[in-house]
């Protein structure tokens, strides 16, 4: 017992050393600051938006939205028990899934537009057709032990969960069965954003720490730390060579993966309140964060830089969403509504 | 949301001589944040209005907590009922409130409509344990008689303003609530769970969801720790991008695409969620691509890919070369990775037979390991089966064919047709500000790279 002990304590050594040395090699390529290179940059001036939609349908807190692949239909998920499938070009609703459990948490919409997935406190991803003439429920993925908090399809076929039990899993949809697992997380996986090229995805947790991962093999590829506590929003830059973290320290934080460190931070004295969600602009040049404070920050990615708000909710804003045309930006609230803007 | 944990401020009191004990004007209590703070008025309102949110103080004739700077009478809430207790009153003992509420011939202390339908539901849910909450209730009112009356006055309202923290008036904002996600982690460990009326009780739980309480405890074993050692090694390892460099290609990447971002530069011939109008949303869709999106399929093989006219045009001009075998498998395997279970087999034989079959109609070039390795992974067809060979000859597609199509006459011909429009100039004038503006113009360099190479 006590022999194992030792070893134990020596390879412990041995991590702590290897963990300075990696110290060490990321501050000498250091070279340089972010915000010394893109003050060149032209600034974008104050980004001031304008509402343009109300949406108005759900009867309690939004916990959370997805935007479809064709920039026009919109999934939200409240807490009334109902997801609501949106035309946002018109404001109407075009579709209303009754849930099982009121506790939703999650919701994603499959890139072909007919499938939609959520999931919350009874620890299960339900995945239906919204094709069908009344929406049906095509599987139930119930394997996790702890709540769902986040899912994204890679296709009609695969989706990608992230737990309260701290693992994320890739499923099959015709199986119904979890093909990886990927565990190495401490605390509860808050969120997860898939990569353009779909080979891998980033998560952020409730140990501070945002991880890489490889969609096929399962295996952690990188690990960033920095922030002080829960990371509640993780996005990846369009270039796919960064990822921007939003947190409860009231920070959000841009990571380079070929550098391997933090590259930015993007905080404010005046701000007190929590990340909840984030959402980036197509070129990548602006972050919209929605935070506890009712309010939806727009950051500057390259200098850091406040440059806009998007106030008008009456509870927090608790996610926030940019289509892949880029035209606008919505946001849902515990104050049951959506709003769209630009 | 701040939560406040000092002590209150001074008390600046204004008894009135009659009736109302121990209030405050709003105004004073602006003016005295303004003074003591040294503090614009907008802000003492806003920090006085957080402070009245949380309850710590509340106006006597009202349910909603919030700040006005007038006459409007406000009364400090008692230390007991502060929220820094970080009370989780249970249903039990709102139970008990309500009813006790019922029990007294008052009517200042009529039930809200609100408070009614509460009363009823919590009626309902208790039905089994009513006889304890009514005996409660009065046991309450004893003790309250026995106070002096307008002590009963203060302490009424005080509890009243509790309760309005607690259970708020339909509408208002309740500023107890917790992310339910968050709910069973102890981030307070003076969190305390006792009754606000002394009851104890061991009834049945209160109606809040089933959580899982999943312990997260990795207990460090060896082989954790060799795990992390591994993990840790192949990080040292890593050849990392210098920083300047990776500010270099950020920048120069939000640059390229800036003229994209309906953010940054309104879009042509406009955006529809501002203008109401949806000619963008009709060009984008049509067959007739602009000049500013057959440029973007210049910036990178995945773009033109990603866009359908772009493969499209890419895939005609290979075909003009009897080249087209390349992107063509390229695109049925990136079908395959969406097929349907069933088909997948037959599907991945398919393209086999197609492209790397010995006498296959349509052969691609593969370097004979990927060649061994596809051919050994379909003995087990999948939809991954092809993945390194797709890789392979996407790597051949982008360093040859790619840079042979941009500089096309197709290509070339479509890039620079379309000088009707006058807001063309507009666009690249602006483009050339932002080119002009960077000391290192990495977009001038890609693009005028591009033009050169013909």
């Amino acid at each position: 017992m006590a022999a194992e002990k030792a070893e134990i304590e020596k390879l412990k050594k041995e991590c702590d050393g290897l963990r300075k040395q990696i110290e060490t090699a990321r501050k000498a390529v250091n070279d340089g600051d972010m915000k010394g290179a893109s003050s060149g940059v032209e600034s974008v001036g104050r980004v001031q938006l304008k509402k343009r939609k109300d949406l108005k349908g759900h009867l309690a807190k939004i916990y959370a939205m997805h935007w479809a692949a064709d920039s026009r239909q919109m999934v939200s998920a409240s807490q009334d028990g109902k997801l609501l499938i949106w035309d946002t070009h018109t404001g109407n609703k075009l579709v209303a899934v009754p849930l099982k459990s009121a506790w939703v948490m999650s919701v994603a919409f499959a890139p072909s537009g007919n499938l939609v997935a959520s999931g919350g406190l009874d620890n299960m991803c339900t995945v239906y057709n919204v094709k069908a003439a009344s929406p049906k429920t095509l599987r139930e993925l119930d394997a996790h032990t702890g709540y769902l908090s986040c899912s994204r399809f890679l296709s009609d076929s695969e989706i990608l969960t992230a737990s309260g039990d701290t693992t994320c899993c890739l499923w099959d949809l015709e199986t119904g069965k979890q093909k990886v697992i990927f565990t190495n997380h401490i605390g509860d996986c808050m969120s997860l954003a898939l990569s353009p090229d779909q080979n891998c995805f980033i998560s952020g947790a409730c140990d501070s720490l945002a991880k890489l991962w490889d969609v096929r093999e399962g295996a952690c590829k990188q690990t960033f730390s920095g922030h002080t506590s829960d990371i509640n929003a993780i996005a990846f830059f369009p270039s796919s060579n960064a990822i921007i973290t939003g947190s409860d320290d009231t920070c959000c934080k841009m990571y380079d993966l070929r550098a391997d460190q933090e590259v930015l931070h993007y905080q404010d004295s005046g701000l007190n309140a929590g990340v909840t969600s984030l959402a980036l602009s197509s070129s990548g040049r602006l972050i919209f964060a929605g935070y506890d404070d009712f309010n939806c920050h727009i950051w500057d990615t390259l200098k850091g830089e406040r440059v806009g708000v998007l106030s008008g909710h009456d509870n927090r804003v608790s996610c926030t969403g940019v289509p892949e045309d880029g035209l606008g930006v919505c946001t849902g609230s515990w104050d049951s509504f959506l709003k769209l803007w630009n | 949301m701040q939560e406040e944990t000092a002590g209150v401020p001074i008390r600046t009191v204004k008894s009135f001589m009659s009736k109302i004990p121990s209030v405050v004007t709003g105004a004073d209590i602006v003016q005295w944040l303004m003074k003591t703070l040294g503090i614009e008025d907008t802000e003492a309102m806003h920090m006085g209005s957080l402070i009245a949110s949380q309850g710590y103080l509340f106006p006597i004739s009202d349910h909603i907590l919030s700040l006005k700077d007038d006459g409007t009478f406000y009364r400090f809430q008692a230390p007991y009922f502060w929220p820094s207790h970080c009370w989780e009153p249970e249903n039990t003992d709102y139970a008990i409130y309500l009813c006790k509420r019922t029990m007294q011939n008052k009517t200042r202390l009529e039930l809200a409509d609100y408070e009614a339908e509460n009363l009823a539901r919590l009626q309902r849910a208790f039905a089994r344990k009513w006889e304890f909450i009514y005996m409660q209730a009065e046991a309450q009112v004893k003790i309250d008689r026995k106070k002096d009356k307008t002590e009963r006055k203060i302490l009424d309202s005080q509890e009243r303003a509790f309760w309005d923290v607690y259970r708020p008036v339909p509408g208002c904002v309740n500023t107890t609530e917790m992310d339910i996600r968050k709910c069973r982690r102890l981030k307070n460990p003076h969190r305390v769970k006792k009754s606000v009326y002394g009851v104890c009780e061991e009834g049945p739980p209160s109606q809040s969801p089933i959580h899982t309480p999943a312990l997260h405890s990795r207990k460090g074993t060896k082989e954790d720790v060799e795990k992390e050692i591994q993990f840790l090694n192949i990080q040292l390892d890593r050849h990392c991008l210098k920083m300047s460099k990776v500010a270099e290609s950020l920048i120069g990447y939000t640059e390229q695409y800036l003229e994209y971002d309906p953010f940054i530069v309104t879009p042509d011939p406009s955006n529809p969620w501002t203008s109401d109008e949806p000619s963008y949303w009709d060009l984008e869709a049509s067959k007739e691509p602009s000049q500013q999106r057959v440029k973007k399929w210049g910036f990178s093989l995945e773009e033109a890919l990603k866009d359908p006219l772009g493969q499209d045009l890419f895939l005609r001009f290979l075909e003009s070369e009897f080249s087209s075998e390349n992107l063509r498998f390229w695109l049925a395997v990136q079908d395959l990775k969406r097929r349907p279970q069933q088909d997948v087999a037959q599907r991945a034989q398919d393209i086999w037979a197609e492209f790397l079959a010995e006498g296959a109609p349509s052969p691609i070039n593969l370097d004979s390991h990927s060649y061994e390795r596809t051919s050994h992974n379909l003995q087990d067809p999948g939809r991954y089966s092809y993945a390194e060979a797709q890789d392979h000859i996407y790597h051949l597609m982008k360093s040859d064919s790619y840079s042979r199509f941009l500089r096309s006459n197709v290509y070339q011909d479509l890039l620079n047709t379309r000088r009707k429009l006058s807001t063309d100039q507009g666009r690249r004038t602006s483009l050339e500000k932002f080119t002009r503006s960077m000391g290192k113009s990495l977009t001038g360099k890609r693009i005028t790279g591009l033009m050169q190479s013909s």
